[in-house]
Formats: structure tokens, sequence, C-alpha cells
């Protein structure tokens, strides 16, 4: 199947990005009850579940081309973005390895890997890229095997080295950020950079996580969701741009929110890489309008409570506590207050007309 | 849940010795095999028999383009199944099931040095880690333990490799090492392999001069979630009598009999299979329950725990 990509959607100055029909039906919801608290909400990787967003090791859709484009923007502003350490470089071409694999055999349409022995072809027909390469010899491509692939990819990633019975976030390419700098964590130990988020270190979540996370197998990934609300639709809401993106939050009115505020969700997935023994986290994000989102009927109401009735530290956690009233008001004339059925797919499959 | 499988074809079967044989392996279906890193296994589905014997090994070489596998195969005295069956069972072109790589004796990425000391067979690992080594030119040092009548074996599949830094200790006598690990500079990491008795040995010698426990590493095939002794899952509410098997997960078995238990990650750290138990003693090994529900026996997470009783009654 052929994606029709958007390639002048923007995510700066005019934000001209938006979701056809189709990418808010197939929109990675993140709620399957009315409440919401922090679990360890890991599962295996596998195709199939309620979105098609799950149905590749990386999911590609009409936002690709823009995507990549807007990385590289953030990337001419801040190099520092995008860092690895000397001891990752078996881990760096563990992840081009996986990453050009799965690009070519979910989307055979858009990317072909020709292999001789080490002599590898690479293209990549959306981006109009098509390179010639010995694997395992960084010298021979146009940038290092992790930056060069990760450019090409939607979300973001980190690895992580094993060692010490513990995770360390030793590499990264960040620039679709929900509020974390990678130069500030780069080296840290999977308690150090979870460290600012609230109640879930007392409930034992990071502890279980890691236990989990360190017998992670080859070729069994897992994957969970995140979220949190964004306004507009910005990727790059880094501690660094916080001058620029921070501001948004006081344009907030009842009148512009439907269309300004965004859920933002992070497909995270979780790969065991093999010649490196690391770990490459993938942070998919997807951003849809509150608008858009209470077109499907179920998401709608189910947002309404969520947000209604969060912790309030998690709230506060998120920073959407000057705009959440506002947000919840303007959810509320979609909900009737009548049961909802577990689960996130949409049980729909057009959209009514944007009010 | 199981883990995908896929089948090799033996490429060559070659004796190194009396005992020991070398394999290698290429897809059935013709591609690629998986990648893997220095330190990494494969488990083999042997099967000579009735009987599955699932055996790793550690992989010798782990070449960048993927074209083979090799192992080494010590035919144990007391072999019941896998290791004779390899030697004198599988022939070159046979086809064999196997799991992924699996890698639980990783190389330490930040290190400056490595020092290894392996007894016997247990070189093998440290074959894949010397050509590792070498390929980015750290520093390394091999201290081999093993038979005078297989001395020659080793000395031939260490002899593409500088001969300064590889020691063969023939016979029967295990020390010297006192002064060896005395002497590596700050930022050495150790790793041993062999039989247990040398491996515990020579842990402790670095232990007693004072080596950090993070410098020092082992190779370990560890605990699997599945596998252990059989027993009899009663589901009270489905009234359902199953059979565990010693290969299979209490929640497979679960599965299999049609019963829909709740699960997320199989991996005994999520929490959401945690399951009442009615009668029977819970052999926990999940990552979820603290002490207490541990202590109480009233609860298992059925991903990767099972029974230490014949007989294990759930709530399902």
């Amino acid at each position: 199947m052929t994606i029709q990509f958007k390639p002048d959607e923007t995510f700066r100055d005019d934000f001209s990005y938006a979701n056809s029909d189709a990418a808010v039906l197939r929109f990675p919801f993140p709620f399957p009850e009315d409440a919401y608290m922090y679990s360890v909400n890991i599962e295996p990787h596998v195709p199939g579940g309620p979105s098609p967003a799950f149905d590749n090791p990386f999911d590609v859709d009409e936002h690709y081309v823009a995507e990549c484009r807007e990385r590289a923007k953030v990337l001419e502003q801040d190099p520092s973005r995008c860092k690895v350490l000397p001891h990752m470089m078996a881990a760096e071409w563990d992840t081009l390895e996986l990453i050009m694999e799965s690009f070519a055999t979910s989307y055979p349409e858009h990317f072909t890997l020709t292999r001789e022995g080490t002599a590898w072809t690479w293209e990549n027909r959306p981006l109009g890229i098509r390179d010639s390469f010995i694997f395992g010899d960084a010298s021979t491509l146009p940038l290092p095997p992790f930056e060069y692939i990760t450019r090409q990819a939607q979300g973001d990633f980190t690895l992580q080295d094993q060692r010490d019975d513990n995770l360390f976030i030793d590499g990264g390419m960040v620039t679709t950020q929900a509020d974390w700098s990678l130069d500030f964590d780069v080296g840290m130990s999977f308690h150090q950079w979870h460290g600012p988020v609230p109640l879930a270190h007392q409930k034992g979540v990071f502890d279980r996580a890691l236990k989990f996370l360190l017998r992670l197998q080859y070729g069994a990934p897992v994957r969970r969701l995140n979220w949190t609300l964004t306004v507009n639709p910005r990727l790059d809401t880094s501690p660094e741009n916080y001058p620029q993106w921070g501001p948004d939050r006081t344009t907030l009115t009842p009148e512009n929110i439907a269309g300004t505020l965004h859920l933002r969700v992070e497909l995270q997935s979780l790969f065991r890489l093999p010649r490196s023994n690391a770990i490459l986290f993938g942070i998919r994000c997807y951003l849809c309008s509150i608008e858009d989102l209470a077109r499907v009927e179920i998401w709608g109401k189910r947002l309404h409570r969520v947000l209604r009735d969060l912790h309030p530290e998690i709230a506060d956690y998120k920073g959407t506590t000057r705009y959440r009233d506002m947000a919840v008001a303007w959810l509320s004339r979609f909900d009737d207050g009548a049961e909802l059925p577990v689960g996130t797919a949409p049980r729909q499959t057009s959209l009514p007309p944007k009010r | 849940m199981s883990q995908p499988t896929v089948a090799l074809r033996v490429t060559a079967a070659v004796p190194l010795s009396p005992l020991l044989k070398g394999f290698t392996f290429e897809p059935a279906d013709g591609g690629r095999v998986a990648p893997s890193g220095p330190g990494a296994h494969l488990r083999l589905f042997l099967k000579p028999g009735d009987r599955v014997h699932k055996n790793a090994y550690s992989l010798i070489s782990n070449p960048e383009d993927r074209s083979h596998a090799s192992i080494i195969v010590r035919r144990t005295a007391d072999s019941k199944g896998g290791s004779a069956f390899l030697h004198e069972g599988v022939r070159e072109g046979d086809v064999i099931e196997a799991g992924l790589p699996a890698n639980l004796f990783p190389v330490a990425r930040t290190a400056r040095r490595h020092l290894m000391v392996s007894g016997g067979i247990g070189v093998t690992p440290f074959l894949a880690y010397i050509a590792a080594f070498e390929a980015a030119g750290t520093p390394w040092e091999l201290h081999h333990f093993c038979r005078a009548d297989e001395a020659g074996v080793f000395e031939a599949l260490l002899a593409p490799y500088p001969a300064s830094r590889i020691h063969i200790h023939a016979g029967p006598v295990f020390g010297g090492l006192d002064e060896v690990l005395a002497r590596q500079p700050l930022g050495t990491h150790f790793y041993t392999c062999g039989p247990a008795v040398m491996m515990d040995a020579a842990l402790e010698l670095a232990r007693a001069l004072g080596w950090p426990r993070a410098r020092l590493h082992s190779e370990s095939f560890g605990g699997a979630g599945e596998g252990g002794m059989p027993f009899i899952a009663v589901l009270r509410r489905s009234n359902l009598e199953i059979a565990v098997g010693a290969e299979t997960t209490l929640l497979d078995a679960i599965e299999a009999a049609g019963v829909d238990a709740p699960c997320l990650c199989r991996g005994g750290a999520c929490g959401q299979c945690l399951t009442e138990v009615a009668e029977g003693e819970p052999e926990h090994r999940d990552h979820f329950l603290d002490a207490e529900e541990r202590a109480s026996g009233r609860v298992i997470m059925t991903c990767v725990s099972r029974a230490r009783t014949a007989r294990l009654v759930l709530e399902l």
C-alpha cells in the first residue's frame, strides 16, 4: 500500500500539520479505561491490536516526510540533539540494521535494502536517498550510522547500554520530545533519568520495569503508550526551546482550544539489539487535536473523564494545570455519562464532519 | 509466549578431538542467520528420541555478514541426549530447529582492557570475544586451562591471534592467577567461563584481591521463565484440571486449555496476570510481588511462576 505523504506540513510557525480522517481513526488512543494512573503497561510489540500503528516494528504514516524535514531543521539549529557515546558503535550498527530491515520489509514500495555480504545499498524513495556502503565501516557512510538512519525515521530514539545490572542512556536522537533533554540525561542510569516522574517511584514501577528490561530478549520487543498534552502540533517541545513553546500555554481560549490543544501520544518500543546487547528505545510521537479526537464518540467521552479526574500531581507534571479546566469544559459537551466499554479501539469506521 | 525459532542446516561437522566437534550452520531457507554479539549463545532443539533437549551452546563467531553460525560441542561423559546426539546423530545437510541467539555473557563495552580465564570448552565464548577485541583494537589477555591431551586443539583454535596475549595452561593444576589478577591496570574487566568450581575459584580470588563486583563477569545460561517440574493446575472456576509440562509455562498451559487468563508482559513484571491461589504452594519467579505477598503463598503470577506442590488450585 502506497502512503500518501504530506511533505509540506509544518510543526512550527504556521502549524499547517493536520491529520486526515484515516490518520485520526488509526491514532493510538491511550486510555482503555475512564481513569488513568501509572503502571508497568508493557506488552509484547507484535502486529495487531486496536490501532494499525501497532502493525509494524516501526510505523511510517502520512507525516513521514514532513517529520524528517522537521528533524533536519532542529538538528541544524542544535546539533546536540543527537549524541552517542563512543562505546556504543556496535549499537549504532544494530540500529541501522534493524530499521533498514524493518522498513524494507514493512514498506517495500518505499524502501529497499540490497545486500551482498557486507556491501549494502539502501534506497529511501520518499526522501530521495540512495547510498551504498560497507556494513561495519562507518567511514563509508555520509554520517555516523545511528544519526544516518534515525534522520530517516519518525520519532525519537535512545540507546541504553546494559551493565552493572542497570541501563544507561548512552546515546540518542531526540528532536520530538515532551520536555526532556538528551544532552542533560546522557550517561544517566535508569532511576536517575526517571527521577522527575512523580508517584511512580513510590509504587515501585521503575524497580519492576528495570528488572523486566534487563531480561528483554532479542526477537521479542515490547511496547507501551505514554501521553501528555501539547499546545499546537509542535514536535519539538524541548527544555532547550522552552522560551519558544512555553508561552503557547497562555494563548488558549475557550474558542480556540479545540483545534489548538493536542493529545500527544508516544508509542514507546523497546528492542534488544543483538550485536551490542544494548536496548533501542523508540519514542514515536503522535499528535491529534482534541477537536478531531472528539469526532470519535468513545474517545471524546473518555478523554473528558480522564482529564477531569486526573491526579493533581500527574496533571502538574504533564504541564496541564493552566488549561486543564478549560479542556474539560470543552469536552464535557460530548459526555452523556454513559458507561463505556474497556479498550481503545474507535468502534467506528468513519468520522462525522468537523463542527 | 514461545520465542520465535529458525531452521538451521548443518554445513560442516568437523571432529576436533575425540570429545570435541565443531559445527557450522546456515539458514535452511538460504537467507542470513540472525545477528549476534560476542558472548551470545544458540539454543538448539534436539530430538534424539521422544523428548526435546533444548541445549545452549556459545557462538564462537559473529560474522558481520551473517553468512553462518558456528559452535563447538563437548560430548559429556554422562550424556543421555543432547551432546551425544550432536556427536553421533547429526550430519552435514541435516536441519535443526534453533531459537534466536540470546546473550547472557556480553562484553563490557566501557572496558579499557579485557582479561579472560577459561577452562576446557569454556573458551568458546572467548573465541568470539577475541575476534571482536582484535577488530576494535582493545587490549586483551587470555588464560586457558585444559587437559594436556587437548592443548593442541585449543592452540589450533587460538592460532590466528597474537601468541603474546594467550597463555595455555595444560594439565591438572589450576594456579598462577594471583599474579595475573594483581597486575591488571585500572579499567580492566575480568571474565571467566568453564567448570563451576573453576569459575568460583577465579571469582573468589579476584574479590579477595579487591576487584569491584561490577568488573567481574561469569557465564551463566540463567533461569528461563519456562521449564521445571511438571505439575497439575486446577482451575476452580472453569472446572478444569490441566497438566503443566516441564517445558511449558503455567500461562501457556492455561491458554492452551482455552481459558482466557489475564496477562500482558509475559515476563513477570507488569502484574496483570496476578491470580489467586486457593491451594498448593507457588514457586515465585516474578519481579512483581513483594516479600509479604510471596510469603503468603496466596497469589501467583502465572506467566513465569510455577508450583512447588504436585497440585496448584487457582481461582480461574
